[in-house]
């Protein structure tokens, strides 16, 4: 019997950015959190977390105003440290098992690959925040919150940890040890951060930059962006700001893996 | 037809592939051979597209790797060195996931699954993860992923690396029966599998080719091609054997094994020393356990060429 025949391969058309190709990888990498414990460890430390910091050390109940803003102070406190755990095995793991030999030779691309990954941190981080939903329970519960702004600064949020992802994932291609992408990529992040901060740019000014050069630096702080977000006006300019930073990064990792994906 | 053009990759200093060019028809199964650190490796990725050349290109059923990579990708079943996957899926997801993103879909991809997982006999392990398995186990998946899209050009890096002899030899066998109207390359350091599945051998050292042959005339090149062995009952009439074999004109030369009892002739050119020798055997009496004649022996002629390419 022949097993074989001569038949040649027929696939649909594969364009750079073809979307079906896209969702298998991100479909096969978030399937690859839930086989592992990981998963289920990072979902429990971030709700923990957030419900601690909110409702402990952010004055929920003192504050007497049916609002969000305790909840969504800390949350880039938490993505600086948690979002980094997630973004480290994305192309580390990769490259330590050798299996990005095997994703790099199927007929894919390498923004197809890059995309269909981070896509998936992505879904999991948004799958994350969404678990945090007994705390908007909870206020409608005890007030009448803006729902508005709730919505607004849960969009901030997930634009955040997309952006904080797509650094991850830039270092976690160029570094083989997850440790050490995870520890660059927390002083990257957290440099992103500082740059919003009052405190910091007191600095900047004191060292003598001219306000615009300062005006620029804080325009591209995370938390600035975020805040404004978070208050309930979706402006078009800091959505596009997270978006911009988001396809920044991805093109580095891009560049990064067509650079070393075989060291 | 897969072709390597000017194909070349350094590392800082260091020449891992050096200048190679050659072609593959269908139906030809290429040995790729070569010590450790020859460059197949490296050879066989910049096909896969997964190294970028230096200098030079490789180009896959008319489709350069470095332009076209796609359309060269899509044709291509590569199995890489080690057989990776992803260890904490299972076989089928696995499979799956490989069928999918080379775009198969529905029937199609169910139809080729099952065929790949019959032929591979993957059944029994499909819902156990991948790390838990056999080294057989993962290469026979490995091996799957390879030829699920039933492709054109296959390119196997050490595809029997750590199998038993029984999967040995059924890789052999699924690499036989598809030989026929594919382009197979496989790189491997065993001898005896190049003389059992290929029909072409090329022998890399240094990363340029030195020999690029049939397994048939690469045997040929050996010292013991045609040449006889004698092994006696006892020790008692080597000497006296071995001298008198020295003194026939179409042997070349002798040598004696005193703890095997066993003298091996090596022929002058084309000369044929099995009659010669059994006359001989006849008029001296010589009691014998075992006379042979040899086809050749590829590890010498390997060992031979690789050393003079490094040279």
């Amino acid at each position: 019997m022949k097993f074989f025949g001569a038949s040649p391969p027929q696939a649909p058309g594969n364009t750079a950015l073809n979307m079906d190709v896209i969702k298998v990888i991100a479909a096969r990498e978030l399937r690859g959190y839930f086989a592992t414990p990981v998963a289920y460890v990072f979902l429990v430390i971030f709700l923990a977390m957030a419900g601690f910091l909110t409702f402990g050390f952010g004055g929920f109940y003192a504050r007497r105003q049916a609002d969000l803003q305790p909840f969504f102070g800390f949350h880039a406190w938490l993505y600086l440290f948690l979002v980094p755990a997630i973004a480290m095995r994305l192309w580390a793991e990769e490259r330590k098992s050798g299996s990005i030999e095997l994703l790099m030779t199927l007929p894919v691309t390498l923004w197809q690959a890059v995309l269909g990954k981070f896509l998936a941190a992505w879904g999991f981080t948004a799958v994350a925040l969404a678990l945090t939903f007994p705390v908007w329970i909870t206020v409608n519960y005890l007030g009448n919150p803006d729902n508005g702004v709730i919505f607004a600064a849960y969009l901030g949020s997930l634009l955040m940890a997309g952006g904080f992802l797509a650094i991850g994932s830039c270092i976690s291609a160029a570094n083989r040890n997850q440790v050490v992408a995870f520890i660059i990529t927390v002083v990257i992040c957290f440099g992103f951060m500082l740059l919003g901060f009052e405190p910091v740019l007191g600095l900047l000014a004191a060292a003598g930059l001219p306000q615009g050069l300062i005006d620029a630096i804080a325009g591209l702080s995370f938390l600035a962006h975020f805040q404004a977000i978070s208050k309930g006006v979706i402006d078009l300019r800091d959505v596009l700001y997270f978006l911009l930073v988001i396809a920044t990064w991805l093109y580095a990792t891009t560049i990064v893996l067509g650079m070393r994906k075989a060291d | 037809m897969i072709k390597a053009e000017h194909l070349t990759k350094t590392y800082g200093p260091l020449t891992a592939v050096d200048d190679l060019s050659f072609k593959v028809e269908p139906g030809e199964v290429l040995g790729f051979l070569g010590p450790n650190g020859a460059g197949k490796t490296t050879t066989m990725r910049m096909f896969a597209g997964f190294v970028p050349p230096t200098s030079g290109h490789a180009e896959i059923c008319g489709f350069r790797v470095d332009n076209d990579p796609i359309e060269a990708k899509r044709r291509l079943g590569y199995l890489p060195e080690g057989a990776p996957a992803y260890g904490e899926m299972t076989p089928r997801e696995f499979l799956e996931f490989v069928a999918a993103a080379r775009g198969l879909r529905g029937n199609d991809k169910q139809e080729k699954l099952n065929r790949v997982i019959t032929r591979l006999n993957l059944g029994p392990v499909l819902g156990q993860s991948i790390e838990t398995l056999s080294k057989g186990f993962k290469r026979r998946v490995g091996l799957a992923q390879a030829i699920i899209h039933d492709p054109p050009v296959l390119i196997l890096d050490e595809p029997t690396d750590g199998l038993d002899p029984n999967q040995k030899h059924e890789v052999r066998e699924l690499i036989a029966e598809m030989a026929s109207n594919k382009i197979i390359v496989i790189s491997t350091h065993i001898l005896e599998e190049v003389d059992a599945v290929c029909n072409r051998a090329v022998i890399v050292a240094s990363g340029k080719i030195v020999a690029d042959e049939t397994p048939g005339s690469l045997i040929r090149q050996s010292r013991y091609h045609n040449a006889v062995t004698l092994k006696f009952s006892n020790q008692d009439s080597l000497q006296d054997a071995g001298n008198t074999l020295r003194a026939v004109p179409a042997i070349a030369d002798i040598e004696i094994d005193v703890d095997a009892a066993a003298i091996t002739a090596l022929p002058r050119g084309e000369e044929a020393l099995l009659e010669p020798i059994g006359n001989l055997v006849q008029q001296h009496s010589w009691r014998l356990r075992e006379l042979k004649l040899e086809s050749g022996r590829l590890d010498e002629v390997f060992r031979r060429i690789t050393a003079a390419g490094t040279g």
